[in-house]
């Protein structure tokens, strides 16, 4: 087991990836952020309390998205669905996708088929964590990046977050 | 997180946290139908036939609905024009549709048991639509969806089940659900149409007077009579019951407490239940037309991962 990120460096990454979002998106009007459910949301809701503090006139629209009816392996694993929710149009929209790890890239896939049911959005971003390079199975990239990881199949990371864990950080296994 | 079974064939066969699992899995999908797209790609590589031997509206059109929402392909079959009249067997017929390369049978037959022979025989998954006066068991999973979006839950709830209990597949996949789940059930209707020893074996209350079931209850779910089904006269006249076993307005009225009806449909209006009552602001039946949809999407979900 190898610590990847602490609780201090999660914290300064968390903080430079929400700077990063709002320097590309200046003002926040025509943006969105989606959270991936189940894991992603940690990440997104810290993100957003973030923006909150840097820019508190705004108003930030703030999704979550639950992928596991667009998945493609439905007949051979079967996962939980958890909620989601979109209380806003993305038709148009700027969207950036939050998720806690990057692997296959087959949830972000999911993701990408799930918004198009709720619109077109003019734009969509996606913001990583961790991002385990080389692991691709589609080709789907990010935009933001907490942490570049090269990483054998073999391995596993875990995200710990205070809100379930009692304690932020990133380990390799 | 999986069901213990590889077919739906009555609520029987299922423990407390599949029946959990399946009213959760739905309101996932009642969110879905919410949607500006009321459409998930999950079963696009699943096919699926509605085996339908004995009529149907609601049943078949919301099965038919909740694969097409899942984006499944669907194949339908009625009895009525079809080689069942040349003298094909059940086992020959489906055995024909499976060799087409079908994954699931949802399947309402005349016969009790039915599903449950054709699930020993064939290898598809297999979901129980109705058989006979055996189990409707997606009937009691939607009632029991139904129940809990007005009462929030179902230990300690008091179910009255109002009507034909004899001939209904839909009270004994309700008291089978309503009893694994925690809540109470009084069945109420004429002496002729209640088993006699429902109470031993099935664990419920017996009442003869609905108006004791009324005032008992926080639920009624009315039945409708199975004239159908009964092939000696097991009360006089349609009047007569509906003056002693119909629920009416002022019955309704005078309980000193807010209680939900239900009905499985279809009704006959005038019979076990008046007009007044059925479209009265206590009524949730179409509300439960609308959670089939949602209950049939989660039990075909949850049915189309076969790890064989």
């Amino acid at each position: 087991m190898k610590a990847i990120l602490t609780e201090e460096q999660m914290a300064l990454s968390i903080k430079r990836l929400t700077r990063q979002v709002a320097e590309n998106h200046l003002l926040l009007e025509n943006t969105v952020l989606i959270g991936i459910q189940p894991r992603g949301i940690f990440l997104s809701s810290r993100m957003v309390d973030e923006l909150k503090n840097l820019m508190p006139h705004e108003n930030i629209k703030y999704g979550k998205l639950d992928i596991t009816f667009y998945r493609d392996d439905v007949r051979t694993e079967l996962k939980l669905a958890n909620t989601t929710d979109i209380p806003f149009d993305i038709e148009n929209k700027n969207v950036v996708i939050i998720d806690d790890v990057l692997w296959t890239g087959r949830t972000i896939r999911a993701a990408l088929d799930a918004l198009l049911d709720f619109g077109r959005p003019a734009k969509v971003e996606l913001c990583v964590l961790i991002d385990r390079r080389f692991t691709r199975q589609l080709p789907i990239q990010p935009d933001y990046v907490g942490r570049t990881i090269d990483t054998f199949a073999d391995q596993k990371v875990v995200v710990h977050w205070q809100e379930t864990f009692g304690k932020d950080e990133v380990l390799l296994v | 997180m999986k069901l213990s079974t590889q077919n739906l064939l009555g609520i029987r066969n299922l423990n407390p946290e599949d029946i959990q699992l399946i009213l959760s899995t739905a309101q996932q999908f009642k969110d879905v139908l919410q949607r500006p797209v009321k459409k998930v790609p999950s079963l696009r590589d699943v096919t699926i036939v509605n085996l339908f031997y004995e009529n149907s509206t609601r049943t078949r059109m919301s099965f038919e609905l909740a694969e097409k929402r899942l984006s499944a392909d669907t194949l339908n079959f009625a009895v009525s024009n079809s080689s069942t009249s040349k003298g094909e067997t059940l086992l020959d017929t489906v055995n024909n549709i499976l060799s087409m390369k079908v994954d699931m049978v949802v399947m309402r037959h005349s016969a009790s048991g039915a599903p449950h022979f054709l699930a020993k025989h064939i290898p598809a998954a297999i979901i129980n639509a109705g058989d006979g006066i055996n189990e409707h068991p997606t009937q009691a999973l939607l009632d029991a969806f139904s129940i809990l979006e007005k009462k929030k839950k179902l230990k300690g709830l008091k179910v009255a089940i109002i009507g034909d209990i004899l001939h209904s597949r839909v009270a004994l996949s309700n008291i089978y659900l309503l009893t694994k789940m925690g809540a109470e059930v009084m069945v109420a209707g004429p002496p002729t149409l209640i088993p006699k020893y429902i109470k031993e074996a099935l664990g419920v209350h017996v009442t003869y007077h609905v108006s004791e079931a009324l005032a008992w209850c926080d639920v009624a779910n009315v039945l409708r009579i199975q004239l159908e089904r009964q092939n000696q006269p097991l009360f006089s006249s349609l009047r007569e019951y509906n003056l002693v076993y119909g629920i009416k307005k002022d019955m309704v009225d005078k309980l000193k407490k807010e209680i939900i009806i239900m009905h499985p449909g279809p009704i006959n209006r005038g019979v076990e239940i008046d007009s007044d009552v059925a479209d009265g602001p206590h009524s949730i039946i179409l509300n439960q037309v609308e959670n089939g949809v949602a209950i049939r999407m989660a039990v075909l979900y949850l049915l189309a991962n076969r790890e064989n």
